[in-house]
């Protein structure tokens, strides 16, 4: 009686175990994708937002019988590993929110990404609407898989305009012309340029846009195709000596390396005359339009392209930056048709173009001259949009452009270049050593 | 064996086993298997034999982060310690206004370490910090420093951080050790003509032998597995110089996606924290129990 007993409290309690084994292992992942009830959109928050949901809104109004979408926003960096970590599980949404290159690269490889040019083969107006040098960064072995999504985001010289004029300078056109400046505000007390190194890929900007000037894109090309000490490149070296001369004459000032881009400090040097000069990517000026638009208004924000430097072989018309964010359809999507049908209607129709046009955003499409004059802010608008268009390249971000596994190691070593903990020598053996 | 075992059936563990083997064991286990494959969260997990570990023995960066994982342990300890004992025997007293202050020294208890993270970040920011306007007001220049960006001051800053965060809880520890102590030892004592200095350093500080243990325990364990505070307040940085193990462990799993990798080193940091609080609990005598109270 005992013994049948405790064998029988024994089978329950190892039958409620099985139970909760089995609950925790059934539970996996989100239970959304592949639902009929449309396609996941996943995207970044930040900027443009209301022309995402816009365009959402507009797509499920028109289709009220059909299945539609619904967008998801994230914070930038969580997003990243969250995509990355949902991807790998291959319970990934419909649709993603990326940078292009080398991450898109390696989803594509891994045979995650469905591949969008038969769609736009179908549509020759469709593939015809953006600018080409943009599309090359979702380009890989002549398949698509990626639509833009945004404005395009090449790397520019801001500066205060009421510093320049207080101190006599003018902008930079040749690296003498900055270093002179470097002096200039130094000794004024002024930092001469703002720099947010608590954050290191704000670090990049300066290492691309010198390689790219000194060596043209081919180096970058060389590092990306993986050949045997393409990072010891003497335009890298020569580069990197430069930041270090510039780092010698103080032009970021003392603290540079605990400003912290993400809370806006990098920007609010500049515009509380802090700091005289920023090189940024074109998403500061939405920045900056956000948190002190009054300083656009009043006319003290300048750009300009990054100075030429001397015995440089590359186009000073080059730039570099993000080419602009994309939308790519997964292969695992049970609504592929869905998500391609608002990719091609909706995303960057004309509405949706004015959208962000108004927002500061500068459309990579075809043809929109006359919008972006009509616009408020046009003349930067304008700016940005023949710097991007008329560049024999546009160079993607290092850190978008190569897989993470170098991306990283890059961020560091760059880091350590920045606070001279290492010699540029140190930094191509270093770098040398991530390729393969 | 022999008497029959009173209390109630050993089957009542079952469920507690079961979580604990799913939820801690097995994932310890994988982690372990792990290390010997090349992963990079996509493709299939590849055998790579022993690579991860020899990188591991190899890497310049992981044994930096070892060393100042171990300096942030004996800092921390360094820090902590006194200043909760101290602060826990003085809330466990009587005096005006004890309440009051304790509410206030217990505070940051209640703040998530990201909160923390971030608003100890702008107070030491070097441009727009309270800190270092505070230190132009006052005239005190000294204040004015680049805390966090500076390679040498960065990990004391942390160190100190860290203590703000965990020196409320370990107070709360002492303190209600404190009261436990019977008072009749104090009143022995005055009998005898014992001072306060006498009576803290003859009768206190031994009755919170095991406190200090458990509370030492939990700071240099805690200290070895700390993530989030120097993950927000410093990402490891400037360069390396707070990039202590297991922020590192991280870099590599999630941001270089070396996942095989980052499980030895997860696996070092599961020994490394077993090995430091048995040897412990080993050299305190932890285990033995002792009563502190004979004679009483």
């Amino acid at each position: 009686m005992w013994r049948a007993m405790r064998r029988r409290t024994m089978f329950v309690g190892m039958a409620l175990v099985a139970a909760l084994v089995l609950a925790a292992c059934g539970s996996s992942g989100p239970s959304r994708p592949g639902s009929s009830d449309g396609a996941l959109l996943w995207a970044i928050e930040g900027g443009v937002d209301a022309v995402y949901q816009d365009s959402v809104d507009r797509f499920n109004e028109s289709r009220s019988d059909g299945p539609g979408v619904e967008l998801q926003t994230f914070q930038n960096d969580p997003y990243k590993q969250k995509l990355r970590v949902a991807i790998g599980a291959d319970s990934p949404p419909d649709v993603f929110f990326g940078w292009g290159g080398g991450v898109l690269e390696s989803y594509a490889t891994a045979g995650k990404v469905h591949d969008l040019t038969p769609a736009l083969r179908k549509d020759p107006s469709w593939r015809n609407k953006f600018l080409a040098n943009v599309m090359e960064t979702v380009t890989f072995d002549g398949k698509v898989y990626g639509i833009p999504v945004r404005g395009m985001q090449p790397v520019v010289l801001y500066y205060n305009k009421e510093l320049f004029r207080q101190h006599g300078a003018r902008p930079p056109k040749t690296w003498q012309d900055l270093l002179n400046l470097v002096s200039t505000f130094s000794s004024k007390g002024v930092t001469p340029i703002s720099l947010g190194g608590a954050s290191p890929w704000t670090y990049l900007m300066w290492e691309e846009y010198l390689v790219d000037r000194l060596g043209g894109p081919e180096v970058f090309d060389a590092i990306l195709a993986g050949k045997p000490n393409a990072w010891s490149h003497p335009a890298v070296l020569q580069a990197n000596r430069m930041i270090q001369q510039l780092i010698d004459a103080g032009a970021f000032g003392e603290g540079y390396a605990s400003v912290n881009y993400d809370t806006g400090q990098q920007a609010a040097l500049l515009y509380t005359n802090k700091a005289a000069m920023n090189l940024m990517g074109s998403w500061d000026y939405s920045a900056i339009v956000d948190s002190q638009p009054q300083f656009i208004k009043s006319g003290k924000l300048g750009w300009t392209t990054f100075p030429e430097v001397p015995n440089g072989s590359g186009d000073p018309n080059n730039v570099v930056g993000n080419t602009t964010n994309y939308y790519s359809v997964t292969k695992k999507s049970a609504n592929k048709q869905v998500a391609i049908d608002y990719l091609k209607n909706t995303v960057m129709d004309e509405q949706y173009v004015d959208k962000l046009i108004e927002l500061g955003d500068v459309p990579p499409v075809k043809g929109i001259d006359k919008k972006l004059a009509g616009a408020e802010n046009g003349d930067y608008l304008q700016y940005i949009y023949n710097l991007a268009q008329n560049a024999p390249s546009f160079e993607l971000s290092w850190d978008q452009a190569l897989p993470p596994e170098q991306a990283e190691p890059l961020l560091t070593n760059l880091e350590q270049l920045f606070l001279k903990k290492i010699t540029p020598r140190q930094f191509s053996t270093a770098m040398n050593g991530t390729l393969k | 064996m022999t008497a029959a075992r009173t209390g109630p059936s050993r089957l009542l563990l079952l469920p507690a086993v079961a979580f604990f083997a799913l939820f801690a064991l097995a994932p310890m286990l994988i982690v372990l298997g792990l290390s010997f494959f090349s992963w990079d969260g996509l493709d299939t997990p590849r055998w790579t034999g022993i690579d991860n570990w020899t990188r591991f023995m190899r890497d310049s960066v992981t044994h930096n982060a070892i060393w100042l994982s171990i300096k942030v342990m004996i800092f921390s300890w360094l820090l902590q310690t006194p200043i909760s004992m101290l602060l826990g025997v003085y809330l466990a007293g009587k005096q005006r206004n004890r309440a009051v202050l304790a509410a206030v020294y217990i505070l940051p208890l209640l703040l998530s370490a990201a909160a923390i993270g971030i608003t100890w970040k702008s107070l030491l920011d070097p441009n727009f910090g309270l800190l270092g306007i505070t230190g132009d007001v006052f005239g005190i220049p000294a204040l004015r420093q680049d805390w966090l960006g500076n390679g040498d001051l960065a990990l004391y800053v942390v160190v100190f951080v860290i203590g703000w965060q965990f020196i409320p809880f370990h107070t709360l520890l002492y303190q209600a050790a404190t009261r436990q102590i019977p008072q009749s030892l104090y009143e022995a004592a005055s009998i005898d003509g014992a001072g306060p200095v006498r009576k803290f350093a003859s009768i206190t500080f031994p009755q919170l032998r095991y406190t200090m243990v458990t509370s030492s325990t939990l700071i240099l364990v805690g200290s070895l597995t700390y993530f989030d505070l120097v993950f927000v307040i410093t990402h490891g940085g400037p360069g390396h110089a707070t990039r202590i193990l297991p922020l590192d462990m991280y870099v590599n799993g999630f941001e270089s996606y070396h996942m095989g990798y980052a499980s030895a080193i997860a696996v070092v940091l599961v020994l490394f924290g077993v090995a430091v609080s048995m040897l412990l609990v080993k050299l305190s005598g932890f285990t033995k129990m002792r009563s502190r109270m004979e004679g009483v």
